[in-house]
């Protein structure tokens, strides 16, 4: 149904990404990829290739990500963004229902076509988290997927994972295998990128680019790139038994973690496979309607597990608890796979610094 | 028709712009309701009783206590609009010195002066139907809460955090990706993370969320760089007695202490 699920074919090389930006939006895509914005590599729409951040690189720690000067000549040498997938798949905010009077409507939701370039494989795993949680069930999600078919994934091979990177503990990277329309590796000296398709519609893509066939030499050098990222993990975590310790419900680490935790939910809005989402009624005073929103929310608001007017979670370190406990371990019992694609940014981007793999090394 | 009043206590008038910015929707919230006594904008103010009355300024002064009273007493609904009515705004920076000084050192004559030794929000003497928050409050947050209760439903005004607003945005986090302090993480949202939008840490204007955590941001911004004066100060702006970040700014004081830094 979706990329990555086709034949393979021979990777390829190009040496530039110019062609393959302008065919996709001769295409009608609009091509979304790294640029750097306020000190930050974030995933915008570019018209050319020429705006992708090249030579920048990003330093990474718990609660603290800076930009850097990378390598002059190399357009990927960063890790996870704050940016993933998530907003493409499910929109931060989206209207459901509009109302006037009796008359209700659905409302037409967007599925722009998008092309997002730059994914990284626990972007991809990440997505197709999403995938079994909005389609896998009983009542999957027209709208998602509508917006999921009209994305195409262009995933770069990971080459300088970030320090609170742990793609590697969760079998979900750094080398993406399955679930991309395209994956490239960028190589140094000369510069290109091995371009490997996940499908007939990366094939197609290929086709229409300035290309040669790969060489051994080539297909070499891009396995080195991955080798070299698996090495060189920020963080490890330790999935051995991992349902087994997060049932220690009782274990006073909890309470240590809710004293630090800010209850903020920053976690969650960058976490790339968190899915909860409220819904909220308005009026308008313009037009006499009402309209049914469904927007992000988080198990770390109040307003989330408010049951007959109270929270049933109360505490920071209930909180805390739930999230981490779902994420690693009932989200399995609930999905049949981990919650957690270790990208890392729940680490970086927390206000104080909390590290989801440092509290599960803590637990009993 | 349903009444609407606006009314002025002890403030900078900005909530009640905040309401005649609302260009677009005037005239729809004017075809919906009498806006009856609104003396920002018209000098000709129509008798009570009113549906709705929304209350901008804390109580400053002794003739402020009775016609506060008087206008809960003609008002079917009350609300409190911005920082001042909520939570006594930045003139409650009174509270933490001896106003008869203040008022010494400003005016000639300061036996003309009649105010009060606090400033307090409006709940702090009549029952209030519901607090809007910010200062100024949020434009679509202000109409969101006329719309409600002329529909006679809850408001939609989460108390969650303004990250959640902030990342939902599509911001970075101003404090991880270039060190700036920002109250965001314990301010309540409806801003729609503005500062942060503008590279700016949040200044908590919206007042504490449902349960912020000032102890942990706290001792996070004394490794930003920031001093024990600083903390307490950033706490001791718009919401400095609302009980959070009241306690936030004493917290800070006290761990200033354990830290071993000297008092400015």
């Amino acid at each position: 149904m979706f990329a990555g699920e086709g034949d393979a074919v021979d990777a390829v090389v190009i040496e530039s990404l110019e062609p393959l930006v302008a065919g996709l939006r001769a295409e009608g895509y609009a091509v979304v990829g790294p640029v750097v914005r306020e000190r930050v590599i974030r995933f915008e729409e570019v018209e050319s290739a020429d705006r992708l951040a090249r030579g920048w690189t990003d330093v990474q720690e718990p609660g603290r990500y800076r930009l850097a000067e990378g390598d002059a000549e190399m357009v990927f040498s960063f890790a996870a963004s704050p940016d993933s997938a998530k907003p493409y798949t499910q929109p931060p905010r989206q209207t459901l229902l509009r109302m006037r009077g009796e008359h209700i409507e659905e409302a037409g939701q967007d599925a722009p076509r998008v092309a997002l370039l730059g994914l990284r494989a626990c972007d991809l795993a990440a997505i197709a988290v999403q995938d079994r949680v909005f389609l896998g069930g009983r009542h999957p999600d027209p709208a998602y997927l509508r917006r999921r078919r009209a994305l195409l994934l262009i995933a770069v091979n990971c080459a300088v994972p970030g320090g609170t990177c742990f793609c590697v503990s969760m079998h979900t990277g750094p080398k993406a295998t399955t679930g991309f329309d395209l994956a490239l590796t960028e190589l140094a000296a000369p510069h290109r990128f091995v371009v490997e398709t996940g499908g007939e519609r990366g094939e197609r893509i290929v086709a229409a680019l300035p290309h040669r066939p790969a060489t051994a030499g080539d297909l070499d050098a891009a396995a080195e790139v991955s080798r070299g990222a698996a090495e060189r993990m920020g963080r490890h975590v330790d999935t051995e038994g991992i349902q087994e310790r997060l049932s220690a419900h009782d274990s006073p680490r909890w309470a240590q973690v809710g004293a630090r935790c800010l209850t903020c939910a920053n976690c969650t809005m960058v976490c790339p496979t968190c899915f909860c989402s409220t819904v909220e009624d308005t009026t308008s005073f313009t037009d006499g309607t009402a309209e049914r929103i469904e927007r992000w929310d988080s198990c770390f608001t109040l307003g989330f597990s408010e049951v007959g007017g109270a929270p049933v979670r109360g505490s920071n370190a209930g909180r805390y608890r739930q999230w981490l406990t779902h994420k690693f371990s009932t989200w399995i019992d609930q999905f049949g796979m981990s919650g957690c694609v270790g990208c890392g940014r729940c680490i970086t981007w927390c206000p104080v610094g909390i590290d989801v793999t440092e509290e599960l090394a803590n637990l009993p | 028709m349903p009444k609407l009043a606006v009314w002025k206590f002890a403030s900078c008038d900005g909530c009640q712009l905040t309401f005649l910015d609302c260009e677009d929707e005037l005239l729809a919230v004017a075809a919906r309701v009498e806006i009856a006594c609104f003396l920002e904008a018209s000098s000709a103010p129509g008798p009570g009783p009113y549906d709705l009355s929304l209350v901008e300024g804390s109580i400053t002064t002794p003739e402020d206590l009775e016609r506060i009273r008087h206008v809960r007493r003609v008002s079917e609904r009350l609300v409190t609009i911005g920082a001042c009515a909520t939570a006594g705004g930045i003139q409650a920076l009174r509270d933490f010195a001896d106003v008869k000084e203040f008022a010494a050192v400003v005016y000639a004559r300061p036996d003309y002066i009649a105010t009060l030794d606090r400033s307090t929000p409006i709940a702090a003497h009549v029952p209030v139907d519901f607090e809007l928050r910010g200062c100024p409050p949020d434009r679509r947050q202000l109409l969101e809460v006329i719309s409600a209760f002329l529909a006679g439903r809850r408001p939609e005004v989460p108390a969650h955090s303004v990250c959640v607003e902030c990342k939902a945005r599509g911001n970075a986090c101003v404090m991880v990706a270039h060190g700036t302090p920002c109250l965001g993480p314990v301010t309540q949202a409806g801003c729609g993370a503005l500062c942060p939008a503008f590279n700016r840490g949040c200044y908590g204007c919206f007042g504490p969320m449902e349960s912020p955590n000032h102890a942990s941001l706290n001792h996070w911004m004394r490794g930003l760089g920031m001093s024990t004066p600083e903390l307490v100060r950033i706490y001791r702006t718009y919401h400095a007695t609302t009980e959070p970040f009241r306690r936030a700014a004493e917290e800070a004081q006290r761990s200033g202490e354990e830290f071993g830094e000297e008092e400015e």
